[in-house]
């Protein structure tokens, strides 16, 4: 009776865990290039709940990656690809930043991103 | 019993109207009452040097090498802010300059040749004591490795007549942020100090959150602040937003100056981080910030203060005619 009952409740996990699985949305991958003073594209939309993966590249100099809400804080160095991953919690604008000063057009470098 | 006097009232900053930049006078809170001699005395005591009035002067952002539509006058008014300063009858004891003294440029001469220009400009004021910290614009695209070989260090601390001044550098690193050396630098300098010892840091960037989507921040702005949160009367004193803002957090006042090349929007009504256009009806509108006074009754706060709107004006130029003039070629 006792092993029944444990039985019955792993494949309940089991099953749990499968659909869970299944259900899981899968990361929407974006590219983005930063370059002096600005990011392509400049601005993306996204789903609310959905997890993105931006893969940025730096076409000439070192630039920052920030947006606090969203979790992101990083550098884009050039010569290699930075993956950034983050899930919107609500529907909004988030301004992403270069905060790695490049040059004098550095303060007006930013990537807007879409929550709806 | 003698009344008890705030302590938090130890310190007024009053500004006066200068036409240009701010000036702020200094004085002890209780000055006109004689039942706080003795409190006056022993915070004196403690503190060590007692605060006697005086008066400073703050210019802000004034972008040496700066070329473009919102400004085609260059340094003009960075040029006519000196006239004003030094008409004033009564000369202030200190002048500070918080970060953007220039432009930055790819070219290490060019840079120089602006740092240079900048120290000219300067050099007309008859007051000798001058002090800055660099902005973004001077030192984050080298460390700041030519502004300390042109201006001296980056940061630093001195007192002046019981107020104890703190210069912190916030740019120089390439993230806007102090750093953790100059925290330990910071945490070390402020340890010799009682709370009620008035504190004014100079920097550039703002150290709290004001509008991060325009890089109006300091990454470890929350760092320092927990540093100077040992103070009763601190005051920071800051540029590189190009507008007037107070703010007040625990214990502490915020105060941006404007700059002396051009002015931003208000972020609270625009998304567009874009400088406010250029108007050659009157050239130096939105320059030169806002002028500083004291208030008393004002709610428990580490410094009290008041804010008047001042602009740059042209004494000696006027209509088109003025305007053409400012628009000599410059010697840059």
């Amino acid at each position: 009776m006792r092993r029944a009952t444990i039985g019955r409740s792993v494949v309940l996990v089991l099953a749990a865990l499968v659909g869970t699985l299944a259900w899981a949305e899968p990361a929407r991958v974006i590219g983005v290039e930063a370059k002096r003073f600005q990011f392509t594209p400049a601005e993306l939309t996204v789903k609310v709940g959905q997890p993105v993966t931006l893969r940025v590249t730096s076409a000439d100099v070192t630039h920052g990656f920030y947006q606090k809400e969203l979790g992101i804080d990083t550098e884009i160095a050039p010569g290699r690809t930075t993956e950034v991953t983050f899930t919107p919690a609500r529907a909004g604008r988030f301004t992403v930043i270069c905060d790695h000063f490049c040059g004098s057009g550095h303060g007006n470098m930013h990537l807007v991103v879409v929550a709806e | 019993m003698k009344a008890p006097i705030d302590r938090r009232q130890f310190l007024r900053i009053a500004g006066t109207s200068l036409g240009v930049g701010a000036l702020y006078q200094v004085a002890p809170g209780w000055a006109s009452r004689a039942s706080a001699a003795e409190t006056a005395r022993r915070l004196a005591r403690k503190n060590g040097e007692a605060v006697t009035p005086f008066s400073f002067v703050q210019l802000s952002d004034t972008h040496v090498g700066f070329a473009g539509p919102p400004n085609p006058t260059g340094t003009r008014a960075f040029e006519r802010a000196v006239e004003v300063v030094n008409a004033l009858p009564q000369q202030p004891e200190l002048i500070f300059f918080t970060g953007d003294l220039t432009h930055d440029s790819e070219e290490q001469a060019e840079r120089r040749r602006r740092m240079l220009r900048f120290q000219e400009i300067a050099g007309r004021l008859r007051l000798k004591a001058r002090r800055s910290v660099p902005g973004e614009h001077d030192a984050a695209i080298d460390g700041g490795a030519l502004y300390r070989e042109v201006f001296g260090e980056t940061y630093y601390a001195f007192d002046h007549r019981g107020v104890h001044f703190v210069a912190l550098d916030n740019v120089s690193r390439p993230k806007p942020e102090v750093g953790p050396e100059r925290l330990a630098w910071l945490r070390a300098d402020l340890s010799r100090f009682t709370p009620t010892t008035p504190i004014v840091v100079f920097t550039h960037r703002p150290l709290f959150d004001l509008k991060p989507e325009w890089e109006w921040f300091t990454r470890d702005g929350d760092e320092v602040m927990k540093i100077l949160s040992a103070f009763e009367n601190v005051t920071v004193l800051y540029g590189h937003i190009h507008r007037e803002h107070v703010h007040d957090t625990p214990g502490c006042h915020h105060v941006a100056a404007r700059s002396l090349i051009f002015a931003f929007p208000d972020p609270d009504r625009t998304q567009d981080k874009k400088p406010l256009p250029f108007d050659p009806e009157h050239p130096f509108k939105n320059l030169g910030p806002r002028v500083v006074h004291a208030k008393s009754g004002a709610p428990p706060a580490a410094l009290t203060l008041g804010l008047d709107d001042v602009e740059l004006t042209m004494r000696e130029h006027s209509g088109t005619e003025g305007f053409n003039q400012l628009l000599r070629p410059s010697t840059l």
